[in-house]
């Protein structure tokens, strides 16, 4: 086998019920994990995962892949680890094949304080279970020799923190994984099915609103990416987020060459090899929130310039394809996930450019957390309640924006 | 790309802005002072459509200035 063979998917399409155990509001990587998660984990079958348009249709089928966990701060660390070791297995687990490729990650940094950043980051991963050394510039060229080390003379690499556990997976075989192991278990799929309110009984959440009618649920959980803001509005939650564009392009194929994925901590950059050869690209999000999936010259005008000075081969590939996903931005840049407040609405959000590495364990967590009415310890520290207790899990330095 | 009207500069391309975020909203149904606050300082309306906020002319003449924008365009609309 290789990765261009498709197999057909045993996807078994039922008619909607009226009402379900659980309605998963979301049909994206964290949806799909969560339902796949209820019914293998904790048998729980009886759910329906309602999507606005098509299984990975939002920002799961618009993400650059990566899977990593050199995080900047213990809770993360042991989070982003738990699910990368989660991806790991996922293939033996569910018989589907993701493309799961271990490839390794090069951190660069071009000043004394981003040195100093990467340093205490190794040594926090280190001590959380998540494998990160610091290398040299030689080192650095050694694992990836097409790396210029002056940066084009303008952005010489003083050193790099190396993650040899990240990898890449293919993100649409992810949902189509989850997809189809929560339907053979009984789980409903229920796509082009925009939510377009909550259903309330008091001050509790009972099920959804949809334009084929209604759908009672004991639980609701969010799994929505940019426009979860309008679905907590529906139960008068709110929330800490804002919507920003990320925008990410591909290259013409080109020979497999590129080995680990290069990322640069100080021009916030980040490409990798897909395996049809492309070079994967990205950067940071827009500064202005919006809902707009417009690309923009400026995103690749300064992509481009960044990325060819430390990997100057670029330069000699075309751009195939320029998109862009909205995603919800947290104020600490950590994921919020759990109660929302309002009895029988749970959310899952805040998931931002670091959502896809998440699946996984977040999936696991919200299924533990809906069938045992108990907040697993994992996730503990990344409460919508945080912000009120003022402990605000600050991360910026590991989402690699700003 | 946007475009946005400087009242001093005139007509600028968005990379010579900050963005200063919206403008704090919080709804009238929160009464308690406490979660007044909370509200204030966390928690944003994030509307698909037209909203109020504050802007930076960093690259310009360096004022904050107001402006109203539609974020499902990205296009300025006052």
């Amino acid at each position: 086998m290789n990765e261009f063979v498709e197999t057909l998917l045993d996807l078994p399409w039922h008619e909607p019920k009226d009402s379900y155990d659980v309605v998963i509001i979301g049909g994206g990587g964290h949806g799909l994990a969560t339902a796949y998660y209820l019914a293998t984990r904790h048998g729980i079958t009886d759910v329906a995962v309602v999507e606005a348009s098509y299984i990975g249709s939002g920002n799961t089928g618009r993400n650059t892949t990566i899977i990593r966990a050199n995080y900047g701060i213990a809770e993360s660390v042991r989070f982003y680890q738990h699910s990368l070791e989660l991806y790991r297995s996922l293939e033996e687990e569910t018989g589907c094949w993701i493309m799961h490729s271990t490839k390794g990650l090069l951190w660069l940094a071009h000043t004394e304080s981003g040195l100093r950043a990467e340093r205490a980051r190794s040594l926090l991963n280190q001590a959380c279970g998540a494998e990160t050394v610091m290398v040299t510039p030689e080192e650095a060229k050694r694992i990836c020799p097409q790396l210029d080390l002056s940066g084009g003379g303008r952005y010489p690499v003083l050193g790099a923190s190396y993650h040899p556990g990240a990898a890449t997976a293919r993100h649409d075989r992810v949902v189509w994984a989850y997809a189809q192991g929560a339907m053979r278990r009984g789980v409903d799929i229920l796509q082009h099915t925009p939510v377009t309110g909550l259903l309330r009984d008091g001050g509790r959440v009972v099920g959804v609103q949809t334009e084929g009618g209604p759908i009672t649920a004991g639980i609701v959980m969010s799994a929505v990416g940019g426009r979860v803001t309008t679905i907590a509005a529906m139960a008068d939650v709110r929330l800490p987020i804002r919507t920003h564009p990320l925008q990410a392009l591909v290259t013409n194929a080109y020979a497999q060459g590129l080995g680990p994925i290069v990322s640069d901590s100080e021009l916030l950059c980040y490409v990798s090899q897909t395996a049809r050869g492309q070079m994967l690209m990205g950067a940071e999000f827009d500064s202005q929130p919006s809902y707009s999936m417009a690309s923009s010259f400026e995103f690749l005008q300064s992509v481009a310039t960044k990325v060819t000075s430390i990997l100057p081969f670029l330069r000699d590939l075309r751009v195939l394809r320029q998109w862009t996903g909205i995603c919800d931005i947290s104020p600490d840049y950590s994921p919020i996930m759990g109660a929302t407040g309002v009895e029988g609405l749970l959310v899952t959000t805040g998931w931002g450019t670091w959502g896809f590495k998440a699946i996984p364990a977040g999936g696991e967590a919200m299924a533990e957390l809906i069938a045992t009415s108990q907040t697993p310890s994992l996730i503990a520290s990344f409460g919508l309640d945080r912000f009120a207790r003022d402990h605000a899990m600050a991360d910026q330095g590991s989402a690699g924006t700003r | 790309m946007l475009w946005i009207i400087c009242p001093t500069c005139g007509e600028r391309p968005i990379p010579e802005f900050r963005f200063g975020g919206e403008l704090p909203h919080v709804p009238d149904r929160i009464t308690d002072d406490a979660e007044r606050n909370l509200d204030w300082v966390w928690m944003h309306d994030n509307v698909d459509g037209v909203t109020t906020e504050r802007w930076f002319h960093a690259a310009g003449c360096r004022r904050w200035l107001t402006l109203r924008r539609d974020t499902s365009t990205d296009r300025v609309v006052a």
